[in-house]
């Protein structure tokens, strides 16, 4: 039998806060994360973009992570351990892990963790060591550091997630991808509980200096609050943003029986490759229609009741227009009463870490039953018919729907769709 | 060029960076395996860091037979 999968832990740090009480504060606020850089680098190298949104609070000070577990882990294996003990704190099991919590098998608990580019820092770090001091000072833990599967394996080390801890790479689709295996991986009979979620930390001068070449970055260094202005006629680019953001997916049987928390359903998923272009969504939107078609379908869900979509629109000019056509070509004339909200007008892109965070803004949404903001939407782009939240806006009552869509270089297309939940 | 007592302290400094181990625990007589609980691949970070802190070298095939605190001061100290 396949099981039902509810969401019963939340864990973020994100440009707009170090927790997800604070995130999903200042979302609703429309608060911005986007800072200008004050690296010594910006002038060395003379980079064209210097703005981004760097995590609100230093992992250290987040009170959950040591020292020594900083020292061992790439920047982005630090942010997804804050995030995931964060997730398992709130999830209220009675322990700081599986095997010190009752009810809890770790054989029966499981990682699944995106990341888009993995520990860049760690790598580019070893290099310029290795080119400045020679092979004998390269740190001998550079390579679990910098492999993209460092943020499961942490996860699973710390949290003692033995069922399995699996790595989604897929872009910007990662985290989300990984929902829909950590769906899989519950719905099989596998595991009773997943950690799953995503991580990214690439504000680096050579991500940013190459993401600048692609011209996919917004150049407005001037007013880096204004930069990240998804669906505006006057948006140019996305701004980079850095963070981690993990979910507890459980067995809705697993969840009851130790009277957990249910915030709500993650009622279906879909994905879709679009085997279009390597960086250039699809302009008829065909791969991004069918994974949200085939999402409603895995949750046996009734388009009309979806009442809110946390969309990708990351604020470059080519990639927000195919998802307004994918919402219209799945949702036909409900379209115009779905509430659409694009957060990362306020984080920037956490690129692999982005799923996961708007997936906990998307159950957010349905828990408080409330939209979050999109700022810098002051003219909205002819081409783009659809309800945009400006202002944080109230969400029906009753039974509802809220979706989250991701999208990756390489045509990764994926879809989440969360169930409000009535014990 | 630093004394023993030098090089105990810079080392202990180094190894409770990277293991959280107490400086105070890290004495010439403790074993890095056996008493301090440090696995091989922190012991070569903590080589790496020796090296760097010390100007010294200490060879790859050497670092099997520092095993206790006291072998790796006396290693540091002629080689430096």
């Amino acid at each position: 039998m396949s099981h039902k999968v509810v969401v019963t832990g939340l864990g973020a740090t994100t440009p707009i806060g170090g927790d997800v009480p604070t995130t999903w504060a200042n979302a609703l606020k429309g608060v911005s994360g986007i800072k200008k850089l004050e690296d010594s680098w910006v002038e060395e190298y003379q980079l064209p973009v210097y703005i981004a949104g760097r995590v609100a609070q230093d992992p250290l000070e987040s009170g959950r992570l040591s020292k020594v577990e900083a020292k061992r882990q790439d920047p982005s294996g630090q942010l997804a351990l804050v995030a995931a003990r964060e997730a398992w704190a709130d999830a209220g099991f009675s322990g700081e892990n599986a095997e010190e919590s009752e009810g809890v098998d770790p054989l029966r608990t499981a990682v699944s963790f995106g990341t888009g580019i993995g520990g860049v820092w760690t790598l580019l770090d070893a290099w310029d060591t290795l080119r400045e001091k020679g092979p004998r000072r390269v740190l001998p833990m550079t390579v679990p550091m910098l492999m993209p599967n460092s943020c499961a394996a942490a996860v699973s080390m710390a949290l003692n997630a033995r069922a399995a801890a699996q790595t989604v790479v897929s872009a910007c689709a990662s985290s989300t991808e990984a929902l829909d295996l950590g769906l899989e991986l519950i719905r099989s009979g596998k595991a009773d509980i997943v950690i799953a979620g995503g991580a990214e930390a690439a504000i680096h001068p050579m991500p940013l200096a190459a993401f600048a070449k692609m011209q996919a970055l917004s150049s407005r260094n001037d007013d880096p609050q204004a930069a990240s202005r998804p669906y505006d006629v006057n948006r140019d680019g996305f701004v980079m943003g850095e963070g981690a953001a993990a979910l507890i997916l459980e067995s809705e049987e697993h969840a009851k029986a130790r009277g957990a928390k249910i915030y709500a359903e993650l009622a279906g998923t879909g994905v879709s490759a679009d085997s279009y272009h390597i960086t250039a969504p699809d302009p008829q939107a065909l791969g991004a229609t069918r994974a949200l078609k085939e999402a409603l379908e895995d949750g046996d869900i009734d388009p009309t009741t979806v009442v809110h979509v946390n969309a990708h629109a990351t604020s470059t000019p080519v990639g927000d227009i195919p998802e307004s056509l994918a919402l219209h070509q799945t949702f036909g004339e409900h379209t115009k009463n779905i509430a659409v909200s694009a957060t990362k007008s306020m984080t920037g892109h956490l690129l692999g870490g982005a799923g996961a965070l708007e997936a906990i803004l998307t159950v957010k949404a349905i828990e408080e039953r409330k939209a979050p903001c999109t700022i810098n939407l002051d003219q909205q782009d002819e081409q783009i018919d659809l309800d945009v939240v400006t202002d944080a806006r109230e969400l029906p009552s009753g039974e509802i729907v809220a979706m989250s869509n991701s999208f990756g270089f390489g045509g990764h297309n994926a879809v989440v769709a969360f169930r409000s939940y009535e014990s | 060029m630093a004394n023993k007592e030098e090089i105990l302290e810079g080392l202990a400094e180094i190894v409770n960076e990277e293991t959280g181990v107490e400086t105070a625990d890290v004495q010439l007589d403790k074993s890095f395996t056996e008493d301090l609980d440090i696995d091989s691949i922190s012991m070569m970070t903590i080589v790496v860091n020796a090296e760097e802190k010390f100007g010294v070298t200490i060879p790859d095939e050497e670092v099997k037979n520092l095993k206790t605190v006291g072998d790796a001061v006396n290693f540091i100290e002629n080689a430096s």
